[in-house]
């Protein structure tokens, strides 16, 4: 990408939380700073090779209702993730004039859906990632949510921008499976009795950091352990017997049992969740989810023949 | 004079997957220097590897995520083995970091009477060691100190506040540490300081890293 920025997508109305994010900050988690970046990695992927750039490429997440944003010129965009009812179709590349506006009417499925532009969405660079840290109120839209009347500007094109491209239906996620599957974690032996195929439902204490479930209840008694680095998909259990799902914004270390941790292939599933929503965790092997992983990543490379 | 082979002990490694693509290596579950030393050049040896994404060494415990497409689980399991098998590097001193602090946290009287100890004695006992910055993490700039005099040991509040402010001292357990935000927390604060840990315009941000030694020194308000 050149350093060439152009003002391209007006805000209208922001929606109940729209970001930039791309792949995240992997390694700034030395320092205590969480990785970041879009919560569902497949739809981000998807969304920037429908209209052809890197899969990492910044774009907009926005969170349960989208924004209304108005083409200040003729750009090309996909829209993927979660079906918030946007004004064109999902999963596909299609071009915007100047002038014209893209709403959306409000969630049919999931939680999050992306914007991707071609050129990719240009914001503030921090630690080597474009995402938005609200905490740190970095990266991104200068750190935090957009408001009416950002402009959202686009990169460089490397090749002219083309509309018409598509994931094939059988090859999007099915966000409406609830289950996710999960391995078993380091200290699932402190638990009593198994937790697998119980229902949970995400509670309102639940965002971009992690999510709280509220299910039958669990207790993993044992010594106190040191904190220790995680990642996005660990399911820790606290005091208190509600485990918290990790998720992007996660804080980098902890010291509670992990008891499982959701697969690769099922996190962009958990991130199309929202409060209120149901949720079974089943058990899976590495190879099973290894397999699911491989399916994903050749549904993305359909995108790039 | 070189030390002798037998005198160093080989730790052994349990290895966990975190799901698919990442796993928990642990070569103890103590707070211990040796071993703190050996996951922090466990973790700076897995890095360099092809097939390895990240690694961050915990206390006494390297987190890796790897690519499952250029090995295995157990493939790589087996190598951390053989890595952690080897005698680590003569560690170089971490960098010191003298930090001024101010005695008078909410919570100090209620540990010196939780610990019979009078609050001049827990000041004293906290300034003595130079303490090692055992791991860095949880919230932006946190560092993990200790480990704290045994005297000074106490369990976490059994209500953790909801709101610390940036800057405060406090003690839990075997260590001790700064928060460098506001922040819930649940440690118990014993005093405060001046000295800013996170610089988030500045890279790395944390002014603490893994291996650090910090000393504390008692100013006044």
């Amino acid at each position: 990408m050149g350093d060439r920025v152009t003002p391209t997508l007006r805000v209208v109305q922001p929606g109940i939380l729209t970001t930039v994010q791309d792949a995240g900050r992997p390694n700034a988690v030395a320092a205590g700073v969480p990785p970041g970046g879009a919560m569902d990695r497949f739809a981000l992927a998807a969304a920037n090779l429908l209209v052809g750039n890197e899969r990492g490429a910044a774009a907009l997440e926005c969170t349960l209702t989208g924004p209304r944003l108005v083409a200040e010129r003729d750009c090309v965009i996909a829209i993927t993730g979660g079906d918030l009812g946007p004004s064109i179709p999902m999963w596909t590349a299609t071009t915007l004039g100047a002038g014209d506006e893209l709403s959306f009417s409000g969630r049919r499925a999931g939680a999050r859906a992306y914007i991707a532009l071609a050129g990719g969405v240009v914001g503030d660079r921090w630690l080597g990632s474009m995402s938005t840290n609200l905490m740190c109120a970095r990266g991104g839209m200068h750190g935090r949510a957009l408001i009416g009347g950002d402009v959202i500007s686009m990169g460089d094109l490397e090749y002219p921008a083309e509309a018409g491209f598509s994931l094939r239906e059988e090859l999007r996620p099915d966000y409406s499976d609830p289950t996710l599957r999960v391995i078993p974690g380091p200290q699932v032996a402190r638990l009593p009795k198994t937790f697998f195929g119980e229902r949970f439902t995400v509670t309102t204490s639940s965002n971009r950091m992690g999510y709280r479930l509220e299910g039958p209840p669990l207790e993993a008694p044992g010594e106190e352990l040191l904190s220790f680095p995680v990642i996005a998909g660990v399911i820790q259990l606290p005091s208190g017997g509600q485990p918290i799902l990790l998720m992007a914004d996660h804080q980098t270390a902890g010291g509670y049992p992990v008891i499982a941790t959701v697969t690769s292939a099922s996190m962009p599933q958990a991130a199309q969740l929202a409060p209120g929503d149901d949720v079974w965790l089943v058990e899976t092997s590495i190879a099973d989810a290894l397999a699911a992983r491989a399916a994903q990543r050749a549904a993305l490379e359909s995108l790039t023949s | 004079m070189p030390r002798r082979r037998s005198a160093v002990k080989v730790p052994k490694v349990r290895v966990y997957p975190l799901g698919d693509t990442a796993l928990l290596a642990e070569l103890g579950s103590r707070l211990d220097t040796a071993l703190n030393t050996r996951a922090i050049a466990l973790a700076a040896a897995l890095k360099k590897r092809r097939d390895v994404r990240q690694a961050i060494a915990g206390h006494v415990s390297v987190t890796v995520q790897f690519d499952p497409d250029l090995i295995t689980l157990d493939a790589l399991a087996a190598a951390i083995r053989r890595l952690a098998a080897r005698r680590p590097p003569m560690e170089e001193p971490g960098r010191l970091h003298r930090i001024p602090v101010v005695y008078d946290g909410p919570d100090l009287e209620d540990v010196a009477s939780r610990l019979g100890l009078t609050t001049q004695r827990i000041i004293d006992l906290h300034v003595r060691p130079i303490y090692r910055a055992f791991m860095v993490g949880f919230v932006p700039g946190w560092a993990y100190l200790g480990p704290l005099p045994e005297e000074l040991i106490t369990p976490r509040r059994a209500m953790p506040r909801t709101s610390v402010p940036a800057g405060s001292v406090a003690i839990a357990g075997q260590q001790t540490g700064i928060y460098p935000l506001d922040s819930p927390g649940g440690w118990n604060l014993i005093g405060r300081t001046s000295v800013r840990l996170f610089f988030p315009d500045s890279d790395p941000p944390s002014l603490f890293r893994s291996g650090d030694r910090v000393k504390f020194f008692a100013a006044d308000g």
